[in-house]
């Protein structure tokens, strides 16, 4: 018997052991090296910080007093001889690119010519808008884009944090600039050359790309971990490489099609992760969906903007509001804005390529959509891209159906400006005819949006979107998401009751079973019982 | 009392891994589904990712073993005394009747088994493992190289796959609840543990039963 007992016993402990060690099998084969060899090589090869070749305080062309920007860009030409051709075939010389979009063919498009969703386009405004031109002198659509001269090399250039581009000076550096200093500091571009125009499209910092905000200059790692001063302290031209200064990158609010982009693959390759199913992923799913978590991480940037708002006067002058957090809540010559900090991105399908609302055209749906980013989960090419989608409403001609197109800025009242007069009528008109467009007379206000890619402010990798934001039965990330099935969040609900059903049955005919079992056990043992208490208990006779 | 030994070393320690991992699988699984949260989506499907290929591993384990030793035979379906079992468990195990069939080394499992096993390791599992590695390598390669399963909707496969963990889940309870259908309610169990079942007297192998046996390989 004891024997019997020692066996049993050995025999469980060895099921026992199974189990256990077919658990602590699978938690041991799970388990992942931690240590990545292609990020550390990254990290390696850009922590050298190359020295430049030439320090330009030292050369004698730009030891001169200059009076002119012009007479600067003379200088830097009289040693890189060619390189103003280089400048001047890009779209920053440009403001436009020929592209092939779907459905119009190969077209010229930038800033000369889309719309946007903030001060709404160029055209008439050139003054003001050409302070992030890197030329001087464009005042008007007539800008003379063949003379050199007038290429602005300092504003890309500046290492000596000095330049600053005059408010609507036509693209003139501000009057107080010492030109000479400027000449003589020129390096490679720093974040605060990129930014100075970059982070302050649509009238303040961050407010249109919401990613590229002036505080990126000097950050923790927290906020990019590439340009964080704590980490990396990337250059934006590190990624951005511009080989004869044809600049790698481009951004889909203006961009139509899929070349020259700048993509994170191109340092850390289509297979970064150590982990088989994360590299995967990115088939379809960009790499920043999961490592920027939100974007506007340090100052607040537009989420809104309404200009049918415009034009409220307090004792006839315009006036200001402002938001909890100092921003601009409502500004009479812009109209009413929404702000938002620390922002979860929109999640949508993406190609690569891209269609835009340029002047003139007929309003299809409403929302006007200022800008098309083409993608859908039946397209191979497609990957899910986090999006900052920016919603408001603009003037529109009401005969002619298409957004109308305001003079807004001006030198001095009466010169029918919006931002001088607040007479929108004067304002379109004005607009409409420096634009050569027909404009009838007739103005209305209709909701605009427009969708702007999400590609900065990357979270260091501790901080990425973990995996239950995506694959979760509700709110998550990719809710909105729709015509594909995504393991977590989507099941086959029929399936799913009958799953349900099948397993209370199973159980209630399982222990209906055992019920019956042990009830007529209990019977016949009564039964036996009973006879034998009779053959006991037989009367006597 | 009668010992015969009916569960070999690696019957049972294939019997009890397996168990643990479809187990564990199913926990994981139906946590990756949607179904409730244990350890988090991330850590659930990575363990069950691993857990399968250790199931895997471990079924190609046992498939050379049913072949090298021939015991793939004790899953050859009959029809003989199928009925009887049938009925046997509707009525005849209520009052307190005999089985139908006796277990014997020889054969070891009765004709209602031999069929729910049979169709459990030619049907259900590979249905199961099958959309399960179409899972695990659906879009496994991105543009550098090809895609090999795009075409399949995503939707199907995990139709297939949650399909086989529903009725792994019903054949698991029901698997259970049988094993006390036995000599005495543990008595199975017992058997599966130290691979020796008790057998009385007047239950010995019977000549005919063992004719059967043999007639069966």
């Amino acid at each position: 018997m004891c024997d019997t007992i020692h066996t049993m016993l050995r025999n469980l402990s060895f099921v026992i052991v199974v189990i256990i060690s077919s658990l602590f099998m699978v938690n041991i084969f799970h388990h992942q090296d931690s240590f990545n060899l292609k990020l550390e090589e990254l990290k390696h090869k850009y922590a050298l910080k190359a020295v430049p070749s030439v320090n330009h305080s030292k050369l004698p062309a730009l030891q001169e007093n200059f009076k002119t920007p012009q007479e600067v860009t003379e200088a830097c030409l009289s040693c890189h001889t060619e390189t103003h051709k280089e400048v001047m075939s890009s779209s920053h010389w440009n403001w436009e690119r020929a592209s092939y979009i779907e459905g119009r063919g190969v077209a010229s498009s930038g800033k000369k010519n889309v719309m946007n969703n903030f001060c709404l386009g160029t055209n008439s405004n050139q003054k003001s808008c050409a302070k992030c031109h890197i030329g001087y002198g464009m005042t008007s659509s007539h800008f003379d884009f063949n003379n050199a001269r007038n290429v602005d090399c300092m504003v890309c250039h500046d290492n000596s944090d000095e330049y600053l581009k005059g408010a609507s000076m036509a693209g003139y550096p501000d009057r107080n600039v010492n030109l000479g200093n400027v000449a003589r500091s020129v390096g490679s571009p720093r974040k605060s050359n990129c930014g100075s125009c970059h982070s302050f499209g649509g009238g303040g910092n961050n407010v249109k790309h919401g990613d590229l905000d002036v505080a990126l200059n000097s950050c923790s790692r927290e906020v990019d971990v590439h340009m964080g001063a704590n980490g990396m302290n990337l250059e934006c031209v590190a990624c951005h490489t511009a080989k004869n200064h044809n600049i790698l990158g481009k951004l889909y609010s203006v961009s139509s099609d899929n070349s020259n982009r700048a993509t994170c693959e191109q340092c850390h390759t289509s297979t970064p992760h150590l982990s088989d199913v994360l590299n995967r992923h990115g088939s379809r799913v960009s790499c920043q969906t999961c490592h920027i978590p939100k974007y506007a991480k340090v100052n607040s940037t537009k989420m809104s903007w309404k200009w049918s708002d415009a034009g409220k006067l307090k004792d006839g002058k315009p006036y200001e509001e402002e938001d909890s957090m100092g921003n601009h809540k409502y500004m009479s010559i812009k109209g009413s804005f929404i702000w938002k900090r620390n922002v979860k991105p929109d999640y949508i399908w993406f190609n690569g390529t891209a269609d835009h609302y340029l002047l003139g055209d007929s309003i299809k749906s409403i929302p006007v959509q200022m800008n098309i980013l083409n993608g859908s989960y039946h397209d191979r090419l497609s990957k899910i891209i986090p999006v900052k989608i920016h919603v408001g409403d603009q003037i529109y001609d009401k005969v002619y159906n298409r957004l109308a197109q305001p003079k807004l800025y001006g030198e001095a009242a009466g010169d029918s400006a919006f931002w001088q007069d607040f007479k929108w009528d004067e304002a379109v008109a004005a607009g409409m005819k420096e634009s050569g467009l027909a404009y009838s007379g007739q103005y209305g206000f209709v909701e605009t949006v427009m969708y702007w890619p999400v590609n900065h402010m990357v979270s260091p990798k501790e901080q990425s979107v973990g995996c239950a934001e995506c694959h979760t039965r509700t709110n998550g990330r990719l809710a909105k998401l729709s015509g594909f099935y995504l393991p977590g969040r989507d099941s086959n609900k029929t399936q799913d009751s009958f799953g349900y059903w099948m397993l209370i049955l199973t159980l209630l005919a399982v222990f209906g079973h055992a019920t019956i079992r042990v009830l007529s056990k209990i019977y016949r043992n009564k039964y036996e019982k009973q006879i034998i208490s009779y053959d006991e208990d037989k009367p006597e006779e | 009392m009668q010992k015969v030994y009916i569960y070999k070393g690696f019957e049972r320690l294939w019997h009890w891994s397996q168990a643990s991992l479809i187990i564990f699988l199913a926990l994981t699984g139906f946590e990756v589904h949607g179904a409730y949260t244990i350890f988090g989506f991330e850590k659930a499907a990575e363990f069950h990712r691993t857990a399968s290929w250790l199931l895997i591993g471990l079924i190609i384990l046992a498939i050379f073993w049913h072949i090298t030793t021939g015991e793939w035979r004790q899953y050859i379906p009959t029809t003989r005394k199928l009925k009887e079992q049938v009925i046997y468990y509707m009525s005849g195990i209520f009052k307190g009747e005999h089985h139908p069939t006796e277990k014997s080394e020889l054969s070891k499992l009765n004709p209602l088994q031999r069929i729910v096993y049979l169709s459990f390791k030619l049907l259900l599992v590979p249905m199961t493992i099958i959309s399960g590695i179409l899972y695990l390598l659906y879009k496994t390669f991105d543009q550098n190289n090809l895609i090999v399963i795009e075409d399949y909707p995503l939707a199907s496969i995990a139709f297939w796959h949650t399909m086989g963990a529903i009725l792994l889940i019903i054949f698991l309870i029901v698997h259970v609840y049988m094993t006390t259908t036995g000599k005495t309610p543990t008595s199975n169990i017992k058997a599966m543990i130290t691979g020796y079942e008790e057998f009385d007297e007047e239950d010995e192998v019977k000549p005919e039963q063992n004719e059967l046996n043999n007639k069966i390989q």
